[in-house]
Order: C-alpha cells, then sequence, then structure tokens
C-alpha cells in the first residue's frame, strides 16, 4: 500500500471522527473533536509538500534534491496555535461546567439524558 | 518612511506589554498609557492615510526579506481606511472603558484590548495569506479574553459556543491554506494570483474550491447568512463596551473578502454570496423587531448592517464596491454607538438593566433618549446622517445588476423595519412612564462625562455626512485600486525583480 493512501486514509479517519466529536452536545467531546480536527490538519498541511522520503528539508552535503520546508514551518505554527487554543477551550469549559452546573455546550442542563453514574449533582 | 508601516503592530504589542506591568498597583497609569497609545495609533494612521492617498501600493518586507519568500506588509488606500476605522473606534471604546470602570472588573483588559488591536491591524496590513491565519488566530485569542472579561455564567456559555465556533472556523482555514499552497506552491496573495494563472486544468477546481472555503471562513467572520449563529448570544453576552470593539471584527471579514475577493476568490464567490447576504440582511432587521432587550438588538442591528455591506461587496463591481465602503465605517460606528448606549442605560438605570420596559423616570433619561435618537436615525439608514447616503449609493450602484429588484425591496424594506423597531424600543425606553413609584436606590447620580465617547462617535457620523464629498471620492479611488490586481502585484513582487 503507498504512504499516500496511508496519509490520505489517516486525514480521512482524523476528520471524519473530529466532526463526529464536533457535533456532540457536551463540551468534553467537543474539545476531543477539535483535537483530532487539528492534528488531521497538520497531516493535512504536511502533506501539501508532497509526501516524499529520505530528503533534508534544507541543506546536507552531496544532496541534490530536497523536500519543500515551508509545509513544515506552518505545520509547525499550527501545532503551537492549535495547542494554545484547546488549552483554552479546556481551560474555558472546565470554568463553564463549574459555574454554571452543566457540560452542555448550549449551557441548558438536558434532563432527559441518562445521568453518568459518577455524576455528584 | 515605508518603516511606519510596521508602527500599526508595533505600538499595541509595546502598550500591551506596558499596561501589564500596572495591572494590580497604580493602575491610572496603565490606564493613561494604554489611552495614550491608541491617540498615537490613530495619529499614526492620520499619516499612513496621507501616505495612501498618494495612490500608490506600498509594500514593507519585513526583515527586507523579498516578496513571495519573505512576509510583505501592504498598504494601499483600503487598508490604510480600514487601520483609521479601527483607531477611532478603539479611542472611544478605550476611553468609555476607562470612564465607566470597566477596565478594573479584570486584571487583563488593556493588554487584551491592544493585542486584539494587534490582530485586527495586522489583518489589514499582511500580504500573505498564512499571516492572514496568525493574525486571526491572535485578534480571535484577545478576544476570546475580552468576551469573558467581567465573567458570569451567561457569559461563559456565550464564550464557549464562540470559542469552538471559531476553532472550526481556523480549522477550515487552515485547509484551505493548505489546498492553496499544494496547488500553486505560494500563500502571498499577489504571487498565488500570478501562479493561478497558469494552473493546469486539473488543479483549476482545487484552487477554485479552496477560495470557496476562504469565502466560507471570512464569511462565518462577517457573520453571513448559515454562519451567522454564533454572533448574537456572543455580542449579546459580552460586556457591551467589548461588543462595541467587536463590530470592528465582523468588518475583518468583510475586509478579508474584499481583499482577497480579486486576488484569489475570484468574482463567480459573488453568485454565492449576495443570496446569503439578503436573506442575512432579512434577518438580522427581523431580530431588531424581536429583540427584547437592548444588547441583542444592537447585536442584530450589527447582523443587519453589515449584511447590507456585504450585499454590496458581493456584486464585485467597482461601483457598488466603493458604495459599500463608504456604508463600512458608518456602519462600524453606529453599531458601536448602539453597544456603547446600551451600556450607558443599564449603568444609569439600574434596576431594569437594557430589558426594553418603561422605567419609572431616573436622571439622564432624557439625555439617553437623543443619544438613542442619533444611534436609531444612523442604523436604519434616515436622511440627516451618513447611512442615508450609504444607503442610496448602495441602490444607485445595484441598478446595473440582475438582483437589483431584490436589492431594492430587501435595503428599503429592512430600512422601514428598522425604523418602526428604533421607534418602538425608544419610545418604550424613554417614553413610556413606568407610574410606580420609583424603588429606592435607584437615584444614583449619573455621570455625564460617561456619554463623551458616544458623542465622539456620534461626531464622526457627522463629519463622515459632512464630508460626504471628499469620502466618496476616497473610497471610489479605492474600490479602483482594489480592482486594479496589477498594480497590487508590482508593488509587492517588484523587490524581487530587482535582487
Amino acid at each position: 500500500m503507498s504512504i499516500e493512501f496511508l496519509v490520505a486514509t489517516a486525514i480521512g479517519a482524523l476528520t471524519a471522527a473530529g466532526i463526529y466529536l464536533c457535533l456532540r452536545a457536551r463540551t468534553f467531546p467537543v474539545v476531543l473533536g477539535l483535537a483530532m480536527l487539528s492534528y488531521a490538519i497538520n497531516l493535512f498541511l504536511f502533506a501539501m509538500g508532497r509526501l516524499v522520503v529520505n530528503r533534508p528539508p534544507l541543506y546536507a552535503k552531496g544532496v541534490a534534491d530536497y523536500t519543500d520546508p515551508l509545509p513544515q514551518a506552518l505545520v509547525l505554527t499550527a501545532i503551537v496555535i492549535s495547542f494554545g487554543m484547546t488549552a483554552i477551550a479546556v481551560v474555558l469549559s472546565l470554568r463553564t461546567f463549574l459555574e454554571t452546573g452543566t457540560d452542555q455546550v448550549d449551557g441548558v442542563p438536558d434532563q432527559s439524558e441518562d445521568r453518568d453514574p459518577g455524576d455528584r449533582t | 518612511m515605508t518603516a511606519l508601516i510596521a508602527v500599526p503592530l508595533l505600538l499595541p504589542v509595546f502598550a500591551a506589554t506596558a499596561s501589564l506591568l500596572f495591572r494590580r498597583r497604580r493602575r491610572a497609569i496603565g490606564a493613561a498609557i494604554s489611552i495614550a497609545a491608541t491617540a498615537l495609533l490613530l495619529c499614526t494612521n492620520v499619516a499612513l492615510v496621507m501616505q495612501a492617498m498618494r495612490g500608490e501600493v506600498i509594500a514593507y518586507s519585513l526583515g527586507d526579506w523579498p516578496a513571495p519568500y519573505g512576509i510583505v506588509l501592504v498598504l494601499d488606500r483600503l487598508a490604510a481606511l480600514m487601520l483609521i476605522l479601527t483607531a477611532v473606534l478603539a479611542l472611544a471604546v478605550i476611553v468609555h472603558a476607562v470612564l465607566t470602570g470597566l477596565d478594573r472588573k479584570g486584571w487583563h483588559f488593556h493588554p487584551l484590548f491592544h493585542f486584539q488591536l494587534l490582530g485586527v491591524n495586522g489583518a489589514f496590513l499582511t500580504g500573505d495569506l498564512f499571516n492572514l491565519f496568525v493574525f486571526f488566530e491572535v485578534l480571535l485569542i484577545a478576544s476570546y479574553g475580552l468576551l469573558l472579561h467581567g465573567q458570569g455564567a451567561r457569559r461563559l456559555t456565550a464564550g464557549v459556543q464562540y470559542v469552538i465556533v471559531n476553532l472550526v472556523g481556523s480549522t477550515i482555514f487552515l485547509i484551505a491554506l493548505g489546498m492553496l499552497y499544494g496547488v500553486t506552491g505560494t500563500l502571498n496573495m499577489a504571487d498565488v494570483l500570478v501562479r493561478a494563472g497558469d494552473l493546469p486544468v486539473g488543479d483549476q477546481g482545487l484552487f477554485r474550491a479552496a477560495g470557496l472555503l476562504l469565502l466560507t471562513v471570512f464569511a462565518l467572520k462577517a457573520a453571513l447568512l448559515p454562519l451567522h449563529l454564533w454572533l448574537p448570544r456572543a455580542y449579546a453576552g459580552a460586556a457591551p463596551t467589548v461588543a462595541a470593539l467587536f463590530a470592528i471584527m465582523t468588518k475583518v471579514g468583510a475586509y478579508a473578502i474584499v481583499r482577497t475577493g480579486p486576488l484569489v476568490i475570484g468574482a463567480q464567490a459573488g453568485a454565492y454570496m449576495l443570496p446569503a447576504a439578503l436573506g442575512t440582511m432579512l434577518l438580522g432587521f427581523a431580530g431588531l423587531l424581536a429583540a427584547r432587550h437592548l444588547r441583542p438588538m444592537a447585536a442584530y442591528a450589527l447582523i443587519g448592517s453589515t449584511a447590507t455591506l456585504l450585499a454590496a461587496i458581493a456584486l464585485f463591481e467597482p461601483r457598488a464596491l466603493a458604495a459599500g465602503l463608504y456604508y463600512l465605517p458608518h456602519t462600524t460606528l453606529s453599531a458601536a454607538l448602539l453597544f456603547l448606549l446600551a451600556d450607558l442605560v443599564v449603568r444609569w438605570r439600574c434596576v431594569e438593566g437594557d430589558a426594553i420596559v418603561p422605567t419609572p423616570e431616573y436622571p439622564g433619561q432624557r439625555w439617553l433618549g437623543v443619544l438613542f435618537l442619533t444611534a436609531g436615525v444612523a442604523l436604519a439608514g434616515l436622511p440627516p446622517l451618513s447611512g442615508f447616503i450609504g444607503k442610496l449609493l448602495i441602490l444607485e450602484a445595484s441598478l446595473a445588476s440582475v438582483w437589483a429588484p431584490f436589492i431594492w425591496t430587501l435595503i428599503l424594506g429592512t430600512s422601514l423595519v428598522a425604523v418602526v423597531a428604533f421607534a418602538r424600543a425608544g419610545s418604550t425606553l424613554f417614553w413610556k412612564r413606568d407610574l410606580t413609584p420609583a424603588t429606592a436606590g435607584t437615584g444614583v447620580r449619573p455621570n455625564f462625562r460617561e456619554s463623551a465617547p458616544a458623542v465622539f462617535l456620534i461626531v464622526c457620523l457627522v463629519a463622515l455626512t459632512l464630508a460626504a464629498g471628499p469620502v466618496t471620492s476616497y473610497m471610489e479611488a479605492t474600490s479602483e485600486q482594489v480592482f486594479d490586481v496589477g498594480a497590487y502585484v508590482k508593488a509587492v513582487l517588484v523587490p524581487l525583480e530587482d535582487g
């Protein structure tokens, strides 16, 4: 199986999982979904420089062919930003849960839903 | 003097850092630094407008790396216009925040405020798409902090939704950037345009898809129809002063559409945007009529008037764009004015908050009534103020379009709806008397100085009206410059040809 097929499948699976989780009603799955999406995007951006094996990005002695270094720089920036954003989302949802007593994204507690056995409320 | 272009980015960074030093003690110094920096920013931006008015596109390469490899800041008439609008709005908002003591409700108001300005200014100046993404993130991170400033459960719930929506938006932005880079091998806006010209046929579809994804992201920022749902709750939940500053954020989306429209997205996008903009207009003004509180009302007024602007932009045609650009500062300033007024109403009448209900008479009620009347006239687009001229220009410019009947019906119809909504809200708030005796403890003497920033915004609106002649000719030149992609590309990429 080619590396392109594997990477493309991985990106697709991560994106699908991310979208599914983002559409959940509670904040924890949504945060996980955002993390999945950002992993998928990082892979995607990385693959945009074309998938090549055994080539240096910047300089190596006696090498004629290089891989594109820019997507790697872009991915680095994107990783840092999405890491910070995920941290913000986690803190914010935790704070919202502590202040409003519900972890529903819309802030309205859902009565009909089965309660988690470990739920203190 | 091209280095002056970097000042709108550097100034907020230093102001944010400096004001961070005074977050707990001697807060007056922090506030003074913050206001002084914002005033200085306004002066710088006036100088930049002067530069831009000469008509050339000025590119400044950061670190002196030539264009497609390094990152460039590009100043043209459009960027200068947005910069000065931001500075005017920021000055009014920061003075209002200091006068009303909002900046003392948390520790980091001033640093967050300046990082927000950094993000907004950067988004207006940058000539690189990935850099645009980075500045979007800067302004979003700062806006998360500002949105939650002052806290409270309602604000937190609104904040969570706002953060999630924008994170998904950033993800789509990155997908679009990845596709563009994969197809063209560059992210410099001018270079993308150059290379898009000789793409193989197989890649052109991908390129168009990437352009439309970009449009989706910018439409999310500008709160266009299916993507507007985050705005009312977030803006009505934020402190009204902060929401007034956020009035510029929908315009960042509109700006990005105007900027990347001729360069990357292409005019075919207008066909998708125009119906969405018309629908948003209808929905925004309907929300105005349905609002029971002043802050959601201001949020819907912002959605509706931004949609009017987007409808003009969506025609992708120089005359309509010029009309839209004249309407742009008007809608920003008048929506911000309504948010500042909502804050004053909440502060001065104490008990009822911003609910649109009759109250016992309170001191300062008449003065607020006068200000509200002005804001209503401005947002509905009635004659004495610039909204009327803006809408008239948009109507006139849309005559050539096949969509003209819809645009005319909707703009005129929504204006009527706005008049009705503002008349009803205003008469309930300021005319009807609640005859029950005033509750004890409401006799706070309002501080009339607090309304100074609102009056400043009104003065700006009046100036915009009186100077309609010169301003419209500036906007026409701007719109020609936006569509003259050749000059843009030449200005940005010329250093490469020299070296």
